[in-house]
């Protein structure tokens, strides 16, 4: 469409702006959207950022039209767009994990760590998140044994059985079920608990999570499993080994990197949420080993209820942030990690 | 899906029996024969799981919505303890599309921007470490939003909204009574952070994927870089982006503690989007459910299955506009 010449160039390379041009225009934008903020006593650092933002777009443009023409402005506007965007991305990143470290590390010590807020007021100093971490590896933890079999056995029989109908419905369901938002997990189950009249306690959370976990961990098993070469089946089935031991002692060995991946990354997604367990589980101020019986705590529920329950008070806010950090860091441990083991363990395809 | 090998070679599929084809498929030893029934059984477990979703909160919704004295749809009120409860989603779902599309004008943009930049503008090796960065924002849990947003974003966003006041208050949607900024605006902000990953990433995937002739015949004929996306990269990807947007509306309409923790809630619709005020599904039900009875339960599990079957429908339509695009794309390939 835009093949014809907007101008007759008088030689075959136009004229073009030097290339520190998006830089110089940068640092410019920044220092006048900071000015323009300054002389005008705009108080919020989003504003000077967004004025900074349509600056070095505008400019950009602006030299691209004067210099090089409209073609070549389009494409300098399109691509300091790009990059706009991508700043944009990373602030609120930027400010999320600089804020948890921050605020997190003021009472965050081994005390913290190690002690419950049993006798602990929400407005009072002290108190600890030790009964939140056990109230999470315990659910966490159930809902990983839940999960990861159902998840694993039935990617298996997607990839290594399934044709026809069912597995075709299996697989619309397992896309559907990794957009089921959380609390309608939880509220399944707790329609079931209401049903049965039974009382909140950490393994009705576990099952929600089980249920968040599944299809996460289909979907990751799948694509490992279709990695996997078929020359490594063919030749165990032609050595006479059954069809089900081939997989367990061929196939699965072969992905168990890239299945431990998305096992750890599905953990660290469940071990976030917040929802189910504020339903299910209640939350806790003392230490219930006994996931079976009785309300527990959880990292994520309990970020929420300092903050919520406290109204305003510093003492909790604080206990938030560590918190949050605390759980942060578990999650990006597993993160990292489970990158970690893909890499290392990536099967070697001839791709 | 794929044909069959298998059965390709059967020249009459019809005449053969279900035994038959068992044998075709080699599972006659009791081993595989009981390793299939387990990982079968595992998938139809899942299904069952997903019926009895339906089939519970149906159930107990029913009982709620039998019980309740205003009209479930309509009524602008949520008081499900009262005797007689009445309560009413209008406001709820009001409250969810808003703030879901605000999310949904703010992330689509600037997620396609990244994506454009991480396949087609970034050097290799940034844009793997952006891809990876995008990653990282994906797995902060929600929770840690919802603190970050009520205790960092909303004091950050009073500028903002003067701002937005002063040069468009007149048009009632930003109007501004200089409240605290716990509002649907807020939220929207907020939401559209939470799932730029998202977004960004399934888009990239098919970015990634536009073929590379089309690109390159663009360059021969003298396009500049942003020609080439808008005439071989854009068109390409436009359904896989739109399906990308609407996983990212799937997570922005469930999503609950984010909206908890910021929106300071109410029950009426306000025009303006900047006041405080409103609800969505999610976080009436986080917000709720301290202090609710059974029947109080009951309620905020139906206005939890009016969100389950949005969702349900916003991901199915998903998945399928992208299921399409495996094939396009699988027949060109």
């Amino acid at each position: 469409m835009d093949k014809r010449p907007e101008r007759p160039a008088s030689n075959l390379q136009g004229a073009r702006l030097p290339k520190w041009t998006p830089w110089a225009v940068a640092v410019g934008s920044v220092a006048a959207g900071l000015g323009i903020s300054a002389a005008a006593g705009l108080e919020s650092s989003i504003q000077w950022a967004l004025i900074a933002a349509l600056l070095f777009v505008l400019v950009s443009y602006g030299l691209g039209v004067k210099v090089e023409g409209g073609r070549q402005a389009k494409d300098r506007f399109a691509t300091s767009l790009v990059w706009v965007a991508f700043l944009l991305a990373v602030i609120p990143l930027a400010s999320v994990i600089w804020e948890t470290i921050s605020r997190g590390v003021k009472v965050l010590d081994f005390y913290f760590l190690s002690h419950s807020m049993g006798v602990v007021a929400d407005s009072e100093v002290g108190g600890g998140i030790n009964h939140a971490i056990i109230g999470t590896l315990e659910q966490v933890g159930l809902a990983t044994v839940m999960a990861v079999p159902v998840g694993v056995l039935t990617a298996v029989y997607l990839v290594e059985y399934g044709r026809g109908k069912l597995a075709q419905t299996v697989t619309f369901f397992v896309d559907v079920m990794t957009g089921i938002p959380s609390i309608v997990a939880g509220l399944f189950i707790l329609a079931i608990m209401l049903q049965l009249q039974l009382e909140p306690f950490g393994f009705a959370g576990s099952l929600a999570l089980a249920i968040l976990m599944m299809p996460v961990v289909v979907r990751s098993t799948e694509e490992m499993l279709k990695l996997v070469p078929n020359e490594l089946r063919e030749a165990s089935l032609a050595l006479g080994i059954p069809k089900w031991r081939t997989i367990i002692k061929v196939v699965l060995p072969t992905s168990i990197g890239g299945i431990t991946t998305g096992v750890m990354l599905a953990v660290a997604r469940i071990a976030g949420e917040t929802a189910p367990v504020l339903l299910l589980v209640w939350g806790s101020p003392f230490i219930n080993n006994n996931p079976f019986e009785g309300a527990q705590a959880s990292l994520p529920l309990y970020i929420y209820q300092q903050y919520a329950q406290s109204a305003g008070n510093a003492a909790a806010y604080d206990r938030a942030w560590a918190a949050a950090l605390v759980l942060i860091i578990i999650v990006m441990i597993l993160n990292l990690a489970a990158r970690g083991i893909a890499r290392w363990k990536a099967p070697k395809t001839g791709r | 899906m794929d044909i069959s090998t298998q059965d390709a070679p059967a020249p009459p599929p019809t005449t053969q029996t279900a035994e038959e084809k068992r044998n075709a498929r080699g599972a006659t030893r009791p081993g595989d024969r009981i390793f299939l029934g387990l990982s079968r059984g595992s998938g139809i477990l899942l299904l069952v799981i997903m019926a009895a979703i339906a089939v519970f909160l149906t159930y107990r919704a029913a009982l709620a919505i039998s019980d309740d004295e205003a009209n479930f749809l309509t009524a602008f009120e949520w008081e499900a303890n009262a005797d007689p409860p009445k309560f009413g989603i209008a406001v709820l779902a009001y409250g969810t599309v808003i703030s879901s599309i605000i999310a949904m004008v703010i992330a689509v943009p600037i997620s396609v921007g990244i994506a454009l930049f991480v396949t087609h503008y970034a050097p290799r090796r940034l844009g793997g470490l952006i891809s990876y960065v995008i990653d990282l924002l994906a797995a902060v849990p929600s929770i840690v939003y919802g603190l970050w947003g009520a205790l960092v974003l909303v004091p950050h966003m009073n500028g903002l909204f003067g701002w937005l006041d002063s040069y468009f208050g007149w048009t009632g949607v930003f109007d501004w009574q200089g409240g605290p900024a716990r509002s649907l605006f807020t939220v929207g902000i907020l939401l559209a952070i939470m799932i730029l990953p998202i977004v960004t990433n399934v888009s990239r995937e098919v970015f990634r994927q536009a073929p590379q002739m089309h690109q390159e015949a663009a360059l021969a004929l003298g396009a500049t870089r942003w020609e080439v996306i808008r005439m071989s990269v854009l068109p390409f990807g436009r359904s896989g982006v739109i399906s990308a947007s609407m996983l990212g509306l799937g997570r922005a309409l469930g999503e609950t503690m984010a909206v908890a923790t910021v929106l300071s809630p109410s029950f009426l619709i306000e025009t303006s989007l900047l006041d405080p005020g409103g609800g969505t599904f999610a976080q009436n039900i986080a917000s709720k459910f301290g202090e609710a009875t059974e029947t109080g339960r009951d309620a905020l599990i139906a206005s939890g299955l009016v969100l389950f079957v949005i969702t349900l429908l916003v991901n199915g339509a998903a998945r399928a506009i992208i299921a399409r695009r495996k094939e396009y794309s699988g027949a060109n390939a």
